[in-house]
């Protein structure tokens, strides 16, 4: 950009539409930041706006205190980490050999990839193979049948494709493997493109509650946002209410947010340090050179 | 680049695939997992599309079960006789053409607006914020707008009531529910959709802004002759891509939003699948539903993509 004179009166009309859509955007986390740590007296009351009343920690104690929500928060931080490493693995097995232009099947592999991004068998054939399989309520259900995305496979090999073949070739030249060629040259060269596909996973797998939804009852596997759906829904509420000994309106109120802020801000404290690398991995996605 | 195979002679061929196996080996190697993935989980569920046309039973394997009747088409018959499904059908077009008319030009405004900020860290604390959004699950932003919009406890409700109005039911209503629903759509995307034209705005040569501030063009004369037009092909190809998903719909957003009250207007083809189908077992008609949808989106986006080349823009592959 050119470097900017003063900052004229037209300037500061768009930086007031910023400022009103940055507070649109968070105005409901800081609402129920503060109906987390408010009263139950106040939320009954209705006096809690922005400001929290009668501060306290006493939902966040509760959801600390008790262990469906410890063992559902380890069981996804477990569960991400794992369907990320796997994910990120598959990706590379599946990028890096289509960058060698005289693979000789390369135009097959490419239309079995391409056919998969425009027609999905649909929600029953896939639930009928996960029966046959014996995946249904089996964890792996919720790592394997997701492992790899053929979206985020095209932004991994066109950043292969930037990388210059002189420098591949030259290794060539020195007797090098191929896969010795990847693990010295395109992995430590995709650092930026592999933070960017990690956030990609992670988010998924942390955020989808579908497949759990569909495939999972065992409910010691559920992951967080899936108990979370349920616990929104009141879906045993029953149940929630004699478990966790609350009847009254306010305490339920404030635990529930309590567990939604606790389910996200995992990925709050992530996002924003990565922001440089996943913009690049946006562009390549949508953007064709 | 060598191309070892296709220049050494025939009567050679032998050794020549010996030798390139033993250069690329380690390729296929790599290769086989991701394949065997594909295979296993994106083509074998298509063996048991043909559910869709026979009669399901839990007993018999997918060759074995006995043609539905009509030819087979039974199933597509009764889905379009089935009022549930005509519903969907109708919410799911009517909820997608929404969001395409109204979140699909927010991220494009949002970059041209980013793009007018003159202060470099202050535009990438509000860009950090509105991607914000992106991260948070449908089930959290459903909970989060429950905060927002309940009709008793809720913020705005409360405000409202304060000020001496009636509180609105912007959740459990069905015409508040598609605005909010559509709204929502727009908070969660926005930010994150403006990143592709931001970087498509930073590709414009910044000689043809210079010019024209020579030849005295305001600021608006600038974004609506050289920024808009400079972005042109990327709108369009993700124009493309949305139309070629009008009768798509994504599972996680509209299950999230579902209530009872509502039911009538947040129906939409994949709930509808997954209640009549993993819910009520009804396997045959289901699929048949899901394949209706399958090849109705394959032929928008060949369609979307044909008009997009004649148009002179290029397509998306």
């Amino acid at each position: 950009m050119i470097k900017s004179k003063s900052a004229k009166a037209g300037d500061w009309i768009f930086v007031l539409i910023c400022i009103v859509v940055a507070v649109i955007c968070l105005l409901p986390m800081v609402n129920l930041l503060v109906k987390s740590i408010s009263s139950t007296d106040a939320l009954v009351k209705h006096e809690v706006y922005l400001w929290p009343k009668g501060l306290n920690f006493d939902a966040y104690t509760t959801v600390l205190g008790d262990a469906k929500y410890i063992r559902a928060f380890f069981w996804t931080v477990f569960l991400t980490i794992i369907c990320t490493i796997v994910s990120l693995v598959m990706t590379t097995l599946c990028a890096y050999p289509l960058i060698f232009e005289d693979l000789k099947g390369r135009s097959v592999f490419n239309i079995i990839i391409t056919i998969t991004m425009f027609f999905n068998a649909g929600t029953i054939p896939n639930y009928l193979l996960m029966k046959s399989l014996n995946l249904l309520s089996n964890p792996l259900v919720l790592i394997v049948p997701s492992c790899l995305s053929v979206f985020n496979m095209i932004i991994l090999r066109s950043f292969f494709y930037g990388i210059p073949d002189s420098l591949r070739e030259s290794a060539e030249i020195d007797g090098a493997t191929y896969i010795k060629i990847l693990c010295s040259i395109y992995i430590p060269l995709s650092k930026p493109v592999f933070a960017t596909l990690a956030l990609f996973y992670a988010v998924g797998r942390w955020n989808g509650y579908s497949d759990a939804l569909m495939y999972m009852k065992e409910k010691d596997y559920y992951p967080l946002q899936l108990l979370l759906y349920n616990i929104i829904n009141n879906i045993n509420s029953v149940e929630v209410a004699t478990q966790e000994g609350f009847s009254t309106p306010g305490l339920t109120e404030s635990l529930k947010a309590a567990i939604v802020m606790f389910s996200t801000v995992p990925i709050l404290c992530i996002y924003p340090w990565l922001q440089k690398y996943f913009i690049h991995g946006v562009t390549v996605g949508a953007v064709k050179e | 680049m060598s191309k070892t195979s296709k220049k050494v002679p025939a009567v050679k061929n032998r050794k020549s695939f010996g030798v390139y196996m033993k250069r690329y080996w380690q390729l296929y190697l790599l290769l086989f997992l991701p394949m065997l993935y594909l295979i296993i989980f994106k083509y074998v569920p298509m063996v048991y599309i043909q559910i869709a046309f026979k009669k399901y039973s839990i007993v018999q394997s997918v060759w074995e079960m006995p043609l539905a009747a009509q030819h087979g088409f039974e199933y597509f018959i009764k889905a379009f006789k089935n009022k549930d499904f005509l519903n969907a059908l109708r919410n799911t077009l009517v909820l997608n053409l929404l969001d395409l008319v109204v979140g699909f030009p927010a991220p494009i405004i949002f970059a041209l607006i980013l793009n007018e900020l003159v202060f470099t860290r202050f535009k990438r604390v509000v860009q950090t914020i509105a991607y914000m959004p992106h991260f948070l699950s449908w089930v959290i932003i459903y909970s989060l707008a429950l905060q927002m919009f309940a009709p008793s406890n809720g913020l705005v409700n409360m405000v409202l009531q304060n000020m001496g109005l009636e509180a609105v039911h912007f959740l459990d209503k069905p015409g508040n529910w598609i605005v909010s629903y559509i709204l929502i759509g727009v908070w969660q995307n926005f930010g994150w959709g403006s990143i592709v034209y931001l970087a498509a705005i930073a590709g414009i040569n910044p000689e043809l802004y210079e010019a024209a501030s020579v030849d005295g063009a305001g600021r608006f004369k600038k974004m609506w002759h050289i920024t808009l037009p400079g972005i042109r092909s990327t709108i369009v190809v993700l124009l493309i891509m949305n139309l070629g998903n009008i009768l798509g719909s994504g599972f996680d957003r509209p299950f999230a939003f579902q209530n009872n009250m509502v039911m009538n207007v947040a129906n939409v083809i994949s709930t509808f699948v997954y209640t009549n189908g993993i819910k009520s077992l009804q396997f045959s008609l289901t699929t048949a539903v899901g394949l209706f949808q399958s090849v109705i989106c394959v032929i928008f986006l060949l369609l979307a993509n044909w008009i997009s080349r004649r148009l002179g823009e290029r397509g998306i592959w």
